[in-house]
């Protein structure tokens, strides 16, 4: 049935490409104006009408005048309801869309910067099966996460967005599609289980987790140091606080990940296999470094590093 | 696609408290609209469920289990049975709306409930209004729209919080930006001239003028103070005296009852004979009465339109008045009627029931002796009779037996209108003189500020119509004789000490001024039927708009409502931005110097290379240039001052010397 339904999408945007004109990508930001905002009676909005007929059609045999007073405000409070809808997207911008981390497989979060010059409340974004409801302030930006699925690694162009509403009274839904020309980057997912990285003989030594405990020197207290690095007792002789200074190790592993170690398997196992290594080396917090096909990083460490290989992995051919 | 799934589960989210709270309020203003014709016990037992419902969700969301919703509704259909009879018609139909309505509440979880309770919410206060259609009651039911569609605003989802009275004020807002549509559709929705189906049920209205009088039956009517109609005179009014609107004129008494019967000729009369030499014309806006009766001033000449006027000038409408009824008349104020009398005539005018009131017939035949052939002197006898005779005017006379005009004549003495009219007409009969007793309507309250007459159903009167040869029939109104203010200043002020307390000089004032409200809200909104709409564009020449014509009108006055509309949802509020249009001026007076800047040229690269092109002002434009940059992108937002400041220097430039 969805299949059918959207196969019929697709028809209908080849054949009828000027109703679907808005649905091409299109570079940010996305300014939302009358000529692509759509407005039609929700289902509420139909059985709404047919009561204000019906009370319409009564006040009218009675010949009550004030109930058909009634109903011709009630009726055209729900007309304009519709212009309040209209407005509640009219003049909404999208203005750029961050998107966070996640493997092939998990739901990726997207943030996006919505600013508007007046409040607005009850605007709801679908995307991808989710959707959520925000309000913006006046001359504010508000950020919406969202989760959006993945299936594998590699750019993943983003589908396209409504952006709807239903505000004030749920009678009419004013909607608008919107297709960011931008993707997100998908990381691979590691393999579940395989061997460890080899590790060179002279490392063996080192692989013990080193905590980088050796004392090396007091230094002037600064904001952001932990308080359990303080030296209470140094401190106590001088009139503002030390702090112990700690060295770090050398003695930490260096892993060397090379895309040409692992020449028995095929592409994606490889890649599995080496995200899976740089997911252990990060929980490990030794320095790695990594050898791609094109593409070298140098040995480092820390989230930045992981993030620069993961990127790295994705995008392999 | 997901979202239709997503959009479907939408509607079966549960629904937040600020949302149910407003629910709840609107449901109990609809049960307090309702109240006042719904039984006291159901409205306690409705007021008292609505309470507990919210008390229950407030402790824990949820629905109400089934074994219990159900018996409750089985208890109210039984309920309404029991006091109604059945279940349709206007009063169980409402009964049940809103009893059900109020059970809605309590499976309300989710949007699509509170959606559907919400219409049906809407639905009942509507059908408030088919109980009472007056000013204040339209108001509270419009009032009662903003809590309802502030609880569908507040079914939407994603919106900055609020208090629970600014909540309400986007509704009243929305209201008053669509009143004027909703005025625009209520004058132009063409009103259909004979209702689609079922006759309108009448309203339980007020008791009003009935077609039979006995002692004590006006007694509920002369302490009702609601309207009963309103006239307006062509020139000057009547004096006070002479205020008398006639509507029954009643031939048959059967020793306690007067009666009306308008069948009292077996085909179609001509009415009386009438000698005028003056008339005035007048209009009357009469409240709904459900009979047929028009009251008019004194006799009229004519029957106004779609009436008939009967052999004895009383006005009968060709049916009941089922809703206000305006009409026009011309009357007669000094006048003889019947100035010859038809035997049959004075048979039924002379007629008493046997072995009544022997005590009146002996006084009677008393008088005739004594006077003989002079039938004024009798009158005038007896009126001296209940001037100086020791009679009261009361209110609340003491209750009177068989021979209820023997009892009052010689034995209680007290009395109000209908009491003295009686007892005069019965001495009359008894003396030989015929005579009949009229009701209707005297006195009123002439509104200055309105120009016309409001009369009350406590101005309801009964007097007497005697005939004197050569004069006809004779107004002798015998309260008169006892309390002249009655006739000069109308029934509240005759009772005097038995007058409540509110009913001060000022509270009474208030009260006309109000009337006023009244008046223009039951002629102009209420009254406004199929025939006032026909002649609504009577002042623009067209004298008679159809159907068509109105259709026409209101999709040409929707139409120009939707461009004003459009207009403002369209609007878009320029950002203000100083800055940029000081350097859009600046750009402009530089453009006209021949430099012109580039699509894609930053504002520091298009000024340094005017500086270059203009060497005569090079330092002027440096110092535009850094102060322009350090305004943009020194501060997040610059101060209005600076903005301003930049802004002079702009203004003062002036572009010197010719480039070349």
């Amino acid at each position: 049935m969805r299949d059918q339904l959207q196969r019929i999408q697709r028809w209908a945007e080849r054949r009828l490409p000027a109703l679907t004109r808005y649905r091409r990508p299109e570079s940010l930001p996305i300014e939302l104006h009358r000529r692509r905002i759509y407005i039609v009676p929700s289902g509420f909005g139909i059985g709404f009408s047919v009561l204000l007929l019906v009370m319409l059609v009564g006040a009218l045999n009675y010949a009550n005048n004030a109930a058909l007073l009634l109903t011709c405000l009630l009726g055209a409070a729900s007309a304009a309801s519709m212009l309040v809808a209209f407005r509640s997207l009219d003049g909404l911008r999208l203005s750029h869309i961050r998107a966070g981390h996640a493997v092939a497989g998990q739901a990726i979060e997207l943030t996006l910067a919505l600013d508007s010059s007046r409040l607005r409340n009850a605007i709801r974004v679908d995307l991808g099966g989710s959707s959520i409801a925000f309000a913006i302030d006046a001359n504010t930006t508000a950020q919406v996460k969202l989760l959006l699925p993945t299936v594998q690694r590699g750019w993943q162009p983003l589908p396209r967005l409504r952006l709807w509403s239903s505000w004030p009274l749920g009678l009419f839904r004013a909607w608008s599609w919107l297709h960011p020309d931008q993707s997100v980057l998908v990381w691979p997912q590691p393999e579940v289980a395989g061997p460890s990285p080899h590790a060179p003989a002279d490392d063996a030594r080192h692989m013990r987790l080193h905590r980088g405990d050796e004392l090396a020197a007091l230094r002037d207290y600064r904001a952001g140091d932990p308080q359990r690095h303080i030296a209470w007792k140094a401190s106590a002789r001088h009139d503002h606080l030390l702090v112990k200074d700690f060295e770090q190790p050398q003695s930490r592993p260096q892993w060397q990940l090379d895309w040409r170690q692992l020449s028995a398997l095929d592409n994606e196992a490889r890649i599995a296999r080496l995200a899976r290594w740089l997911n252990e080396a990060q929980a490990q917090r030794c320095s790695y470094s990594l050898w791609l096909p094109g593409n070298e990083i140098a040995s480092s460490s820390g989230p930045l590093h992981y993030a620069r290989c993961m990127s790295a992995l994705a995008q392999l051919p | 696609m997901n979202s239709s799934i997503a959009r479907r589960k939408a509607v079966e989210l549960p629904i937040d408290a600020r949302a149910f709270d407003l629910l709840g309020l609107t449901m109990a203003l609809v049960l307090g609209l309702h109240s006042p014709h719904l039984p006291w016990w159901l409205s306690l037992a409705l007021a008292l469920t609505l309470g507990w419902r919210w008390w229950q969700r407030r402790q824990q969301t949820g629905r109400v289990p089934r074994w219990l919703k159900l018996p409750l509704l089985a208890l109210l259909v039984l309920a309404v049975i029991v006091q109604y009879g059945n279940i349709f018609g206007r009063e169980p139909g409402s009964a049940l709306a809103v009893g059900l309505l109020i059970l809605k509440l309590l499976e309300t979880e989710t949007v699509r409930d509170a959606r559907v309770g919400i219409s049906f919410a809407c639905f009942a206060l509507m059908a408030a209004l088919l109980f009472d259609q007056g000013l204040i009651a339209t108001v509270v039911v419009a009032l009662g729209l903003l809590p309802a569609l502030a609880t569908l605003r507040a079914l939407e989802p994603g919106q900055a919080p609020t208090s629970l009275p600014r909540a309400l004020l986007p509704s009243l807002a929305l209201s008053a930006a669509a009143l004027p549509l909703a005025l625009l559709a209520f004058l132009l929705v063409p009103r259909l001239s004979s209702p689609l189906w079922g006759a309108p049920t009448p309203e339980q209205a007020r008791t009003g003028l009935s077609d039979s009088m006995s002692p004590g039956n006006f007694t509920e009517l002369l302490t009702d103070d609601h309207p009963a109609m309103r006239v307006s005179f062509d020139g000057a009014p009547p004096p006070a005296n002479l205020r008398y609107f006639r509507a029954y004129v009643m031939w048959n008494f059967d020793g306690r009852s007067w009666r009306y019967l308008d069948t009292r000729y077996a085909k179609p009369q001509e009415p009386a004979p009438l000698e005028a030499d003056s008339s005035i014309q007048y209009q009357i806006s009469l409240q709904p009465t459900r009979q047929r009766v028009l009251p008019t001033l004194d006799v009229p000449l004519q029957a106004p339109a779609q009436a008939i006027l009967q052999p004895d000038r009383e006005v009968l409408a060709d049916k009941p008045v089922n809703d206000q009824l305006s009409y026009s008349a011309r009357s007669a104020l000094h006048y003889r009627l019947q100035p010859t009398l038809d035997e049959r005539s004075r048979r039924l005018g002379l007629r008493l029931p046997a072995n009544f009131n022997p005590r009146t017939h002996a006084l009677a035949a008393q008088w005739r002796q004594r006077y003989g052939s002079d039938d004024a002197a009798i009158v005038q006898a007896a009126l001296t009779l209940f001037h100086d005779g020791g009679f009261r005017y009361t209110l609340a006379p003491a209750p009177l037996g068989r021979d209820s005009v023997d009892d009052f004549l010689f034995d209680t003495h007290e009395g109000f209108c209908e009491h003295y009219s009686s007892a005069f007409t019965v001495l009359m009969r008894a003396a030989g003189i015929p005579a009949r007793v009229v009701t209707g309507y005297q006195g009123g309250y002439w509104n200055k500020l309105g120009e016309y007459l409001l009369v009350r159903y406590s101005d309801a009167h009964a007097w007497s119509e005697v005939w004197l040869a050569g004069r006809g029939w004779v107004r002798v109104d015998p309260t008169g004789a006892v309390r002249p203010e009655r006739v000069s200043l109308g029934a509240a002020a005759a009772a005097g000490d038995q007058l409540s307390w509110y009913r001060n000089d000022w509270l009474q004032g208030l009260r006309n001024h109000w009337d006023i409200v009244n008046r223009w809200w039951d002629q102009g909104v209420i009254g406004f039927d199929a025939l006032r709409q026909r002649g609504l564009l009577t002042p623009f020449g067209i004298r008679d708009t159809d159907t068509a014509t109105l259709g026409v009108l209101l999709a040409i006055s929707s139409v120009l409502f939707i461009a004003i509309g459009l207009a403002w949802a369209l609007l878009r509020r320029r950002t203000r931005d100083p800055l940029r249009d000081a350097l859009r001026e600046l750009e402009r007076k530089l453009a006209r110097m021949g430099v012109v800047r580039r699509l894609a040229e930053g504002p520091q690269h298009y000024l340094s290379r005017a500086a270059r092109a203009l060497p005569d002002q090079r330092d002027e434009l440096a110092r535009l240039m850094s102060s322009y940059l350090e305004l943009r992108y020194a501060h997040d937002e610059p101060s209005p001052e600076s903005s301003r400041v930049f802004q002079r220097a702009v203004r003062d430039f002036r572009v010197a010397g010719v480039v070349k």
